[in-house]
């Protein structure tokens, strides 16, 4: 329940990573390293967009917060308290859909109350309710195969919202809309956000999606991932994602940013292209 | 890894035809035309086979008495529905087969569903069972049928437990590999909104598993009635397997194949309820994906 991180114990933060590792075995045998020693935390209420070349371990990141994976090393701490499992108050919205193709858009939207326990009226009343907060009210009968790339989007948000995370976390919710599309959801969301205030991580590689959504940019390195800088965003709120890009400040923060992600790029670009080479 | 795979689907789920051709050739406006031609064509090959069979088996092309005669076939049919089998009425032989491949067919299937998907998601079981169920799949199933006679006798039972044991292992691959093919992303996701372990096997994995569950289904009720007809074969007192076992021992072709005919008939019968089932339970596909224009 969003009960508002401040309340529960001081000033502790939401999210806090402490010298967190994450090593897999890959199905060859040797040793994979996605995550080195990352040092990372998201206050209460805050919006942290995490940036980085592609295969640096950012959904990683997410799956450790979230309790889907463990840590190899290191303390991953939800509320000051280590994950062990997965919480209660997380909600998690992937990148590929992960709405049940064969339910409805009102049942994928209660299954979660469903899946903690209201009665189903409740929870379609809730549902019906989230749906009409995204805009698709009219659509609760359809089947998530009827709808656009779009508006499976806003369902699987209302999915998520409807549970009232207080940790939201997000893995390039918006990478396989078109331009458009993507600033129009950027801008929902954000104002969907704004009415319950999830603390939320934010992974993609767009870095002006993440510097307009969100109150601090994670900088993260070319595999093995670990955090190379953070940057603070102090544009104000409420924003208008399609047009904060042409504010002096966004281009001021987005020259100083591109700078330091720019050379883990090219690192993770060189690699690629060398492995293809060989 | 490799002790697990045990997956040998017996049938694989329709997949979508890749649409732009099919699509396009089945353009509203040629529709109606094609088909009617279509239904042309069947019938001519139909009366060619028949009436070339028929006209043969007059002329002496073919001796009758081994490959029978369309016509005395027809009559062997309203003989049984007129007169009755050896056995007795013709509507018992068949509710009796009936009887034995539903029976067969419906336990078949839900052992098959409930052992398939508790082996899919529970990888102790299915680790600890995959020899076994590779021993016995190994064995041909028929073999089985004369067993169960000894143990369970001449009557229903016998066949039915050979048909539920030919429905199970078809039923079984298809629900272990459905199990097994769940989108991860799926899992997770109903994990996170709050799923308990058995609300995944619930509402994700068993649903997600159905498609492959009914494309098993549809070959199955065709191995319920070997079963029964088989088992009505080794030893029974009556069935059509009976019937047919019966005809065979006095030389009656024409009964073999009229009982053929009434078997036919059954299969399509079940086939097309079967249809009605998956298009009910898999209502939610893409249009693409439904079975309508399968075979």
């Amino acid at each position: 329940m969003h009960s508002g991180g401040e309340t529960r114990s001081g000033r502790e933060p939401a999210i806090e990573l402490r010298g967190v590792s994450k090593r897999f075995r890959t199905p060859a045998g040797s040793i994979f390293t996605a995550l080195a020693d990352v040092d990372l935390t998201v206050e209460p209420g805050q919006f942290c967009a995490v940036v980085g070349p592609s295969g640096c371990g950012k959904s990683t990141t997410l799956t450790l917060v979230s309790g889907l994976e463990a840590a190899s090393d290191g303390d991953v701490l939800v509320h000051g308290k280590p994950v062990t499992g997965i919480g209660d108050d997380v909600g998690f919205v992937f990148q590929s859909d992960a709405l049940l193709p064969w339910k409805t858009v009102l049942e994928n939207v209660a299954i979660g109350p469903r899946f903690r326990g209201v009665a189903r009226d409740k929870a379609h009343d809730r549902a019906r309710d989230w749906l009409r907060r995204v805009g698709l009210s009219q659509f609760e009968d359809r089947h998530p195969h009827q709808l656009s790339g779009g508006m499976r989007k806003r369902v699987a948000l209302a999915q998520s919202l409807i549970n009232e995370p207080a940790i939201l976390l997000m893995d390039e919710p918006f990478s396989a809309l078109d331009v458009q599309t993507r600033s129009i959801m950027s801008n929902e969301l954000l104002g969907l956000w704004e009415q319950s205030r999830p603390s939320v991580i934010f992974v993609t590689h767009d870095l002006e999606e993440a510097i307009a959504l969100s109150d601090r940019v994670v900088v993260m390195t070319a595999g093995p991932g670990t955090v190379k800088e953070v940057y603070d965003i102090d544009l104000p709120r409420p924003r208008q994602v399609p047009e904060i890009r042409f504010d002096p400040r966004f281009v001021e923060l987005y020259e100083e940013i591109w700078d330091t992600l720019r050379d883990e790029v090219q690192r993770a670009y060189a690699r690629t292209a060398a492995g293809a080479a060989a | 890894m490799s002790s697990t795979d045990i997956s040998v689907p017996a049938a694989l789920p329709a997949t979508p035809e890749p649409r732009s051709e099919a699509a396009a050739r089945r353009a509203p406006r040629a529709r109606p035309r094609r088909r009617t031609g279509v239904i042309a064509l069947r019938v001519a090959i139909f009366v060619v086979l028949v009436g070339g069979w028929e006209l043969c088996a007059r002329t002496g092309v073919v001796d009758p008495f081994f490959f029978g005669e369309p016509s005395r076939i027809v009559s062997q049919l309203s003989n049984w529905v007129q007169h009755g089998t050896q056995a007795g009425s013709l509507w018992e032989q068949v509710f009796v087969t009936l009887e034995e491949a539903v029976l067969g067919f419906v336990i078949g299937v839900v052992l098959g569903v409930v052992c398939g998907i508790a082996l899919g998601r529970i990888q102790l079981l299915a680790d600890v069972f995959a020899p076994y169920i590779k021993v016995m799949n190994s064995i041909p199933r028929i073999v089985l049928g004369s067993i169960f006679i000894l143990w369970l006798g001449l009557g229903v039972s016998s066949k039915v437990a050979l048909a539920v044991v030919l429905v199970f292992f078809a039923v079984f691959f298809n629900a272990f590999q459905g199990a097994r093919e769940v989108d991860r992303n799926l899992v997770s996701a109903a994990r996170i909104l709050g799923a308990s372990r058995r609300q995944v096997t619930r509402h994700v994995v068993l649903p997600s598993a159905m498609t492959w569950i009914i494309a098993s289904m549809h070959v199955s009720f065709g191995f319920a009635l070997i079963g029964a007809i088989v088992g009505e074969f080794l030893g029974a007192q009556r069935g059509l397997g009976l019937l047919i076992s019966q005809s065979q021992g006095t030389f009656n072709a024409d009964g073999v194949f009229a009982a053929m005919v009434i078997i036919a008939i059954v299969a399509l019968a079940a086939e097309g309820l079967i249809a009605v089932f998956e298009r009910r339970l898999l209502a939610w596909r893409p249009p693409a994906l439904s079975a309508q224009d399968a075979l």
